[in-house]
């Protein structure tokens, strides 16, 4: 009975609200708040990514909030947050944006972040026309239309993609390490690795360097000897190796033994403490691009990780720092929407010019959900992850 | 030497490496085909808890390197002797079919059990001092020494034992006619736990020098080197112990061939088709011989 009736107090509100705007079907700006949607993997296989994105997005409104909220189109507004798990699965995934899309009326949604959710997420929220910005998702299909090959229109990503990170590793190895030539060893049977190592040869070669051995292996394996070999007797000046952090343990090693002591170069997937473990000092002085890291010099970056510490503990990882900014861009494009509705908000989003984020600036092409943004490199250095430079796009 | 050579002799020792590897979990899938005609499907997860084995050895109890690999053997070669005790004896006399999914069973039981116990990728310290010597261009380390020599060793006194000792002739004559044997006065029981003993032991020294060549280890590492090592000793022909050094040799050499010449994925694509080939061509392996099935 309470439910009907503040119910019906909120419709009341609401076409009262859309009348005074002359608007029609806002789905939100009823009372003074705006819902936004965040859909995390709070179980299932990666509880801690789903943890950390939770803990930072919360961060971010209550900031807000108890700075005043925000002003859309001259009305102050205060966010609200409603949570969602997708469990790390695809058809979770596509129940609950359904949910809050439908179900909850929210402005806008963030999340998921792997991209096994956000893919399914990201079609609804396109077909409904609404906001969605994944903080985490770097295969280059969440912001791609299906059948079109187009970008979609209402999806962004904070993030940096799988392609891009191959660019940004070229641009670095030749730039920075002024290496002449390269040799890359991928794993053939997994997509980030294989579309950053086709995308490194590609820029790479763009930039006059040469690719000297093009090696792949398939996941599982172990015995990387007549790779290694080929390797070896090319000489190349640096060595590519987008790998995840289990198979990069063994590969180094293996490298080492066979006398490869050029530079080995990494991908976002080598970030694991596990990795410096597993590798038995092989990675010492390796170079790897990542999205984020915490011994960063900015000042936006420290304030975010000294507010996380406080609040909740320990060190904000990548995830965290990315929905932090993945918030940050959402009030950014709320700020900037004409009215409180799902239509003004994304065009907001689009027009965004530049956002000076904890992940470094993050800027959008016209047309594009796709950041242009730096990626961080960071050096192994005394069994430790440290930042080296921010690699501009 | 001019470099072309210096790269495939590069490669050709990478192929006994990992061919020596082989060899070494092969033996035990031929010999104790050789006596109960069975596959013995779990001895991948054999090899994969020697390297276990191996790694508490180094690690819990700190030992160098001799004294592991014997550690990892006796280790291996009980669980063997316990598992065809508990799991393959009351079966002996059942239909082969039953045996082989017995032995899938305590394959999967092995796995898991270890996955229970440790679900993470371990890392192997490194027990040997890793050297690298340049001999005319060819540089060649001491691991992959002592992997090849090692193995090469073991396998020469294991066909020692087999063809010139006593217990070799009694599970070669186990082999050959299993109803008669006893009536000679030999323990066909006691022969067979030899045999999975050594079998076992085996693949715990295959279990510890793989870890040691590819030093992160997993509960499920036995699988793809267990299919590899049996179709090792398919190819050089099942129950024929240097068929089986034949077959991995030749495996190990496909395999380091193929991703030196074509893109890696074509490798497992190609090892597989060549045991289909063999098979139809071939069917009792290099060296094996044909027998004549008994209606």
């Amino acid at each position: 009975m309470k439910k009907t009736l503040s119910r019906f107090i909120r419709c009341t509100t609401l076409v009262i609200a859309a009348l005074a705007a002359s608007g029609c079907g806002a789905p939100a700006g009823n009372d003074g708040t705006l819902k936004v949607g965040l859909i995390v993997e709070l179980t299932g296989d990666m509880p801690a990514v789903g943890t950390s994105s939770r803990n930072a997005a919360r961060l971010a409104v209550d900031e807000l909030n108890s700075a005043g909220g925000l002003e859309v189109d001259g009305r102050p507004y205060r966010i609200e947050l409603v949570i969602e798990d997708n469990s790390a699965k695809a058809d979770q995934s596509a129940a609950v944006t359904n949910k809050l899309i439908n179900q909850d009326q929210v402005l806008a949604i963030v999340g998921p972040n792997a991209s096994l959710g956000a893919i399914p997420a990201a079609e609804i929220a396109e077909s409904s026309r609404t906001l969605l910005i994944t903080p985490w998702s770097t295969n280059p299909k969440t912001t791609l239309d299906t059948r079109s090959g187009k970008p979609k229109n209402y999806v962004f990503r904070a993030c940096f993609t799988d392609p891009f990170e191959g660019q940004v590793l070229a641009r670095f190895v030749s730039e920075s390490l002024d290496a002449k030539s390269a040799a890359v060893l991928y794993d053939v049977a997994s997509e980030a690795p294989k579309s950053q190592a086709e995308l490194f040869r590609q820029t790479f070669e763009q930039l006059g360097g040469k690719i000297l051995a093009f090696e792949t292996y398939t996941t599982g394996d172990r015995d990387f000897s007549a790779q290694l070999t080929k390797i070896k007797s090319v000489n190349p000046d640096v060595v590519f190796l987008p790998a995840y952090y289990n198979d990069v343990g063994l590969i180094a090693q293996q490298a080492r033994r066979h006398g490869i002591h050029q530079p080995l170069i990494g991908s976002d997937a080598w970030s694991s403490p596990e990795l410096i473990r597993l590798a038995e000092g092989a990675v010492e002085g390796a170079y790897f691009a990542n999205h984020y890291a915490t011994d960063i010099a900015t000042p936006v970056a420290q304030r975010f990780i000294a507010a996380y510490e406080q609040r909740y503990g320990t060190v904000p990882d990548d995830v965290a720092a990315l929905t932090y900014d993945a918030m940050g861009l959402l009030f950014e494009a709320l700020r900037g929407a004409a009215t409180p509705e799902r239509q003004a908000v994304r065009d907001a989003m689009a027009a965004i010019a530049g956002y000076d984020g904890v992940t470094g600036d993050i800027r959008f092409t016209p047309g594009s959900g796709d950041p242009v943004k730096s990626a961080v490199i960071m050096q192994v250095k005394g069994d430790k992850f440290a930042w080296m430079m921010n690699a501009a796009p | 030497m001019n470099p072309d050579t210096i790269y495939w002799l590069q490669q050709l020792l990478n192929a006994l490496q990992l061919g020596s590897i082989y060899a070494l979990i092969a033996l035990g899938y031929s010999m104790v085909y050789g006596i109960l005609t069975m596959i013995n499907f779990a001895h991948g997860d054999v090899f994969m808890i020697g390297a276990f084995c191996c790694l508490l050895a180094a690690t819990a109890l700190g030992l160098p390197f001799a004294p592991t690999l014997l550690l990892t053997m006796a280790g291996t070669a009980l669980l063997g002797v316990v598992i065809e005790r508990l799991a393959y004896k009351p079966l002996r006399n059942a239909p082969r079919v039953s045996a082989i999914i017995t032995a899938l069973g305590v394959g999967l039981f092995l796995q898991n059990a270890t996955l229970a116990l440790s679900p993470y990728p371990k890392a192997m310290p490194p027990l040997l001092d890793n050297l690298t010597w340049q001999f005319a261009g060819i540089s060649v380390s001491s691991l992959q020494l002592i992997v090849i020599c090692l193995s090469l060793g073991l396998m020469l006194v294991l066909d020692h034992v087999v063809h010139r000792t006593p217990v070799g002739m009694a599970m070669r004559a186990i082999a050959w006619d299993k109803t008669l044997v006893p009536l000679m006065g030999i323990p066909v029981n006691l022969i067979i736990s030899i045999t999975f003993a050594i079998g076992a032991g085996l693949a715990g020294a295959a279990g510890t020098m793989y870890s040691l060549a590819y030093p992160v280890i997993d509960p499920q590492m036995g699988i793809m080197v267990g299919w590899k090592a049996f179709i090792a000793a398919v190819v050089g022909g099942i129950g024929n112990i240097r068929g089986a050094m034949i077959g991995a040799f030749i495996l190990g050499g496909v395999e380091i061939m193929v991703v030196a010449l074509l893109p890696s994925t074509y490798r497992d694509f190609i090892v597989f088709s060549l045991l289909l080939l063999l098979v139809i061509i071939r069917p009792q392996g290099i060296l094996g011989q044909a027998r004549e099935q008994k209606v």
